[in-house]
């Protein structure tokens, strides 16, 4: 690990929106298969450093930098193809889209095809609809969706449609995966099954994951380390054990479980 | 082997189409030859603007815009060269004494088209909602006053006139399948799902690495491409037209054929063009009053348009997204396929 250039390095990472700092001089470094979870009360920043991280937002200081390259002034759709995938808080489906088309339309990033490809219907179209296809439908069976493929998404139950997103996300053949609350709204058996999905995928696919999340349960779990924000400004990082036993971080944050 | 049975039967169809097309005028009447030519033509309109307004989500008003581009560089270019002497003498005279035939002109039609929409949609594909809709908008009003205005190559508001009548039914069949062809091959396929995909939500789409912005352009400047091309063949189906041709009545006339039809459907807009045409033509008879047995009706003129009118508004209120919605018609059985609900 050491001198190696980490997955994903930000540091100085500072994002104010008019008066509200929403993001303080935040740094993290992870390496590929670690997974490192970001936890903090409402408003703490941790969605606003997804969005950092992910080019929907610009920071007013710091860097991203992702194999050792910044990348805090790309466009998202660019990031997304320098390999950083991600889900949103509150679920961003294609909803009126089917549940396999939301996942080949992720799976497609990884396999180009052309305009011209499509309308001369070339082998290599072929190719790449059979290779987007195999990959979809592996993902899908990864979440057991696949006798909904053809479902709209917008109608699947919410747990479902959480790891549709958390697969579509997969399906651009990331190296790192974020992830803003994949708990949320489940229910404890279903985010026991989240846990076991999140650490397969970390093992078959070599990912580094940041997880948000309110349910330390899945937290205390899941992660390698922890970060503990609190009104922007980083509180603490360890280990979840350390995590837990540190009185500030209880005060902070757990008192509030 | 599916695909040479596939192959079989596209030719077949294709040679059926061909023969009808050819041996139609001989069967039917005049007038019934002049419907199915404009139902072809605006059947190539529609479905280029489904392309956009239905399958990327930016409800574009201008694509007559681009068919009067379309209709008036190829009608000056086709124009014959004594015709564009006596109509058009303030031509510069690269122009003057220029002239290329029907089907290169119209693909020139096309090609401006293209470059213009590049142009237009650069800046216009940023927006999105109502925004995009007005600013489109303004863009068939710049188009019309740019035409007005253009008199040494338009003849201004005058009649533009002269253009050989050559846009025969089998010109208007082969290009509207060439264009559903094009288009069904690009929208159900990766370009298509990307299309779709920056409809239903565009940060989603950022984040699984798709830039809106091209991504919509491109359904634009094809869009453009086909309306060009319809512009042309209506040019050579009127042989006269003027910058109000293509202006407000054209546009409803095309948008009510996509709502109606279900906008993010190919065949949709098929089943759009032929419910309009085939009311409007029959209530256009009605407008001109007539005798059932001993009741005689009298003229409504402008019945037809409120008509039209008010079963637009009766779609916006009850079916929104149109007859056939995201659908598409499937001759499945034709083709030996199953009907696969893939793509919804
Ligand atoms: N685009 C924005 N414009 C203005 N303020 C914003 C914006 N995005 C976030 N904020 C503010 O920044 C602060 C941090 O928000 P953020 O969404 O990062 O919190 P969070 O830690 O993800 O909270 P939660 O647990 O509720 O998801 C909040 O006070 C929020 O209101
Ligand atoms: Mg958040």
């Amino acid at each position: 690990m050491s001198g190696a250039v980490p997955l994903l390095a930000t540091s100085g990472l500072t994002k104010i929106f008019g008066r509200l700092t929403a993001l303080r001089g935040q740094s993290i470094s992870l390496n590929a298969g670690e997974i490192v979870g970001v936890i903090g009360p409402n408003g703490s920043g941790k969605s606003t450093f997804f969005n950092l991280v992910t080019g929907f937002l610009r920071p007013n200081a710091g860097e991203v930098r992702l194999n050792g390259t910044p990348i805090q002034t790309l466009a998202p759709a660019r990031i997304a193809r320098l390999g950083i995938a991600r889900t949103f808080q509150g679920t961003r489906l294609f909803a009126g889209l089917s549940v396999l088309e939301n996942v080949r339309a992720a799976a497609q990033l990884r396999h180009p095809s052309s305009m011209l490809d499509a309308v001369l219907g070339t082998p290599r179209l072929r190719a790449v609809e059979r290779a987007v296809n195999a990959s979809a439908e592996e993902l899908l069976g990864l979440v057991d969706l696949r006798r909904h493929a053809h479902r709209r998404a917008g109608d699947l139950p919410y747990g479902d449609q959480r790891r549709l997103e958390l697969v579509r996300a997969l399906a651009t053949g990331p190296s790192l995966l974020m992830l803003d609350e994949p708990a949320a709204g489940m229910d404890a058996s279903e985010t026991r099954r989240l846990l076991e999905l999140i650490s397969e995928i970390r093992h078959r696919y070599k990912l580094g994951v940041i997880v948000v999340e309110h349910d330390m349960d899945l937290i205390m779990n899941l992660c390698d380390r922890i970060q503990v924000l609190a009104a922007g400004e980083t509180v603490f990082e360890g280990s979840p054990a350390a995590v837990q036993a540190h009185p500030r971080v209880r005060e902070v944050y757990l008192g509030h479980e | 082997m599916s695909g040479a049975v596939r192959l079989l039967a596209a030719l077949i169809g294709l040679a059926v189409l061909a023969a009808a097309a050819i041996y139609a005028p001989a069967v039917l009447d005049d007038y019934m030859v002049r419907v199915l030519i404009v139902m072809c033509i605006n059947a190539v309109l529609v479905s280029s603007l489904a392309l956009g307004n239905g399958f990327t989500g930016v409800f574009s008003i201008g694509h007559v815009g681009f068919v009067a581009v379309g209709a008036y560089v190829s009608g000056i270019l086709a124009l014959p060269l004594e015709a564009k002497a006596s109509l058009l003498p303030d031509l510069p005279s690269w122009l003057a004494s220029w002239y290329i035939g029907f089907l290169p002109s119209t693909i020139a039609g096309g090609l401006v088209c293209v470059a213009l929409a590049f142009a237009v949609g650069a800046p216009l594909m940023r927006l999105s909602g109502h925004f995009v809709s007005v600013a489109t908008l303004g863009f068939l009003v710049i188009v019309n006053v740019v035409l007005i205005n253009a008199d040494d190559f338009t003849r201004g508001a005058r009649t533009f006139t002269g253009i050989p009548m050559q846009t025969t039914l089998p010109w208007a069949l082969g290009w509207l399948v060439v264009t559903l062809v094009v288009l069904a091959r690009i929208v159900y396929a990766p370009t298509g799902r990307a299309y779709r995909a920056v409809r239903e939500d565009t940060i989603a789409a950022q984040a699984i690495g798709l830039d809106v912005l091209p991504t919509r352009l491109s359904a634009f400047v094809l869009g453009a491409f086909f309306a060009g091309v319809g512009g042309s063949l209506y040019g050579h189906y009127l042989g006269s037209f003027s910058p109000k041709s293509f202006y407000l009545q054209y546009t409803f006339l095309l948008v009510s054929m996509l709502v109606i039809g279900g906008m993010g459907s190919l065949t949709g807009s098929i089943v759009g063009v032929i419910a309009v045409t085939l009311l409007s033509e029959l209530l256009r008879n009605l407008e001109r009053g007539m005798d059932i047995g001993p009741i005689t009706v009298p003229p409504l003129y402008g019945a037809a348009q409120i008509v039209l009118g008010i079963i637009f508004i009766f779609f916006m209120i009850f079916r929104p997204s149109g007859a056939l919605g995201d659908r598409e018609l499937r001759l499945g059985w034709l083709l030996g396929r199953r009907n696969s609900s893939e793509r919804t």
